[in-house]
């Protein structure tokens, strides 16, 4: 029978020939993956569990990013515990320091992500991982601990809503702008429990940073994952990063899917989702004006070395006006790297902004550009609950990195081409 | 204990795991500290008016955003019997089971309670009484893989009999 990447991901990893939307399936799991806020209660209920030794050693990934450096006693705390953790069962994959980056860029970067693999992990953002044609999903520390003990993770095959996107993309429009615009009409459970795969001739064009975006906010909408099917953009940027083999997987023809939804990408403008849910987006034009504190272009969502190129490229020969803080936070090491060798560090700080070390730290309100009571953001993240990035009154509108960047130097909220 | 019964404390839709437990309380993973905390960005008064055995109502989407464990662990650390909900944001739901917070579907029941309403909850038949308002209601029935693991008392104990039975 005809089945979804997703169905057919899921059935290859139960040992079963097909899987249908709402059976339970104990899956094999390729990786899985722990931060410092998920790890420590996953080793803590992994002892519990009183297994002598982890199921697989080599496909767990254990990474400091989230009050990284550690922020305070605590923090040090959580991570000395990874650490011990780590080299007691032999964890190589252990991340921290000069190694660390954001987990959903590291991991791929690494070369840990191949099409038709399936990843769990404790952090709501793992559904990134569809971008490169995995099944990747986000679970508790619970789950990952029994999948450290086992192996394995229980899953419900999800149902799935194919997004299709066609037309031209407008002036720069990215993947940022596609995945608020398609929450904004879905809504953040307009996805509850389902599969959200993205494709038509616009992801297609898309390259994979930008696929990597529209990916990692699919739990925005509640989605179980986001995915795309892989294509020759895909297996590029896999062999860039590892010569691992892997076995691809794309939904069949005929694939039973609960709904499609057609979005015209020549009609999207740039996007701004408003306080307080990622569902309020709108086009920038309509919030243009709302004074802005404090700007933050990175994350898991927008922190990579393309996010950082369209910034660099809106800076360039720009000021941050003087009333706003504008953090540039690269994801990775090697995007920092990449940033100072490519000059845009220089362009960041010759402009005015703060350029900090990999960390998810603002993102969550955790450490590093936090907040004041009635303060304002825009950010290039995921999320714009309440009190997110700080103080329960204060705000962050969420946006790609060329609106951030522009209203960077506007001090308001707004888009490049109001920029002199 | 199967049968519970508590006074509710009602919220809207999307109540987010953000607000069930801020971040700049992410560093300890102690109950008690997590519990001192609990939807303090929501309704800063939560923690002061808690009795042991009350229970959250929700509407939509319930604990959406962050997959943050704490936040089930702050809500049974600060005494809450249960949760109900039209419906729950899929992590939450798994790490409510996994923990052992007793979490339960059920629009009409959500869509009436009001707080400081009297519930009475019979688990096992998923019956839902709202004693204030005298009536009653049938939350939707856990599909039979995850009774196993609610039987088990969470998914620690369903594993470690998973790894013994070989």
């Amino acid at each position: 029978m005809a089945m979804t990447i997703t169905e057919k991901i899921l059935a290859a990893h139960a040992g079963r020939p097909e899987a249908r939307p709402g059976q339970f399936l104990m899956a094999r799991v390729d990786l899985m993956l722990g931060n410092d806020v998920t790890a420590p209660i996953a080793i803590e209920q992994f002892r519990r569990i009183g297994a002598a030794e982890l199921a697989d050693a080599g496909r767990l990934a254990l990474v400091c990013d989230h009050a990284t450096p550690n922020k305070d006693l605590e923090a040090a705390e959580q991570c000395r515990l990874m650490r011990e953790f780590a080299r007691e069962h032999g964890v190589e994959r252990f991340y921290e320091g000069g190694r660390a980056g954001i987990e959903h860029a590291l991991l791929p970067e690494e070369g840990m992500v191949a099409p038709g693999e399936c990843i769990i992990g404790a952090d709501s953002h793992t559904c990134t991982y569809g971008a490169l044609g995995a099944f990747a999903t986000g679970v508790g520390s619970t789950d990952l601990a029994a999948a450290m003990a086992t192996g394995e993770c229980w899953l419900r095959v999800p149902e799935s809503v194919k997004v299709v996107y066609r037309g031209e993309r407008r002036p720069w429009v990215g993947g940022k702008d596609l995945i608020l615009y398609t929450i904004g009409r879905i809504g953040v459970s307009g996805a509850l429990y389902q599969a959200l795969e993205f494709c038509g001739e616009a992801v297609e064009a898309l390259p994979m940073a930008d696929r990597f975006t529209m990916c990692n906010m699919a739990i925005e909408a509640g989605a179980k994952n986001g995915i795309i099917n892989p294509d020759e953009v895909t297996a590029g940027y896999v062999a860039s990063v590892t010569g691992r083999r892997y076995e691809a997987q794309r939904s069949d023809p005929g694939a039973e899917y609960a709904r499609t939804i057609e979005v015209d990408c020549s009609q999207i403008e740039l996007q701004v989702a408003t306080p307080h849910l990622p569902e309020n987006a709108r086009p920038v034009r309509e919030v243009a004006g709302v004074r802005i504190d404090q700007v933050v272009i990175g994350s898991c969502t927008n922190g990579r070395i393309e996010d950082l190129r369209v910034a660099a490229e809106i800076l360039r020969g720009r000021r941050v006006d003087p009333r706003v803080r504008a953090l540039v936070i690269p994801a990775t090491p090697r995007v920092q790297r990449q940033a100072i060798e490519e000059g845009l560090a220089s362009v960041f700080l010759e402009a005015g902004a703060v350029l900090t070390m990999p960390t998810c730290g603002p993102c969550l309100g955790m450490h590093v550009g936090v907040l004041a009571r009635g303060e304002r953001a825009v950010a290039t993240t995921n999320r714009n609950f309440v009190g997110r990035m700080g103080h329960p009154e204060s705000e962050v509108y969420l946006a790609g990195p060329a609106v951030a960047a522009a209203s960077a130097v506007l001090g308001r909220i707004g888009g490049p081409e109001e920029l002199p | 204990m199967s049968v519970l019964q508590g006074r509710v404390h009602r919220y809207g839709d999307n109540v987010n795991t953000d607000v069930i437990i801020p971040a700049r309380y992410l560093t300890s993973s102690e109950v008690d500290v997590l519990a001192a905390h609990c939807m303090e960005d929501l309704d800063p008064e939560f923690v002061g008016r808690v009795q042991a055995g009350d229970i959250v109502v929700g509407g939509e989407n319930f604990g959406c955003g962050s997959s943050r464990e704490h936040a089930p662990l702050a809500i049974k650390g600060a005494g809450v019997s249960c949760v109900i909900a039209a419906s729950f944001a899929r992590i939450f739901f798994r790490n409510a089971i996994n923990v052992g917070l007793p979490v339960l579907v059920c629009p009409a029941a959500a869509a009436e309670a009001r707080g400081g309403d009297e519930l009475r909850v019979d688990l096992a038949r998923g019956r839902i009484e709202n004693l204030t308002r005298g009536s009653e209601h049938q939350a939707e029935p856990f599909p039979e893989f995850l009774r196993e693991i609610i039987a088990a008392g969470g998914l620690i104990p369903y594993t470690r009999k998973r790894l013994s039975a070989g």
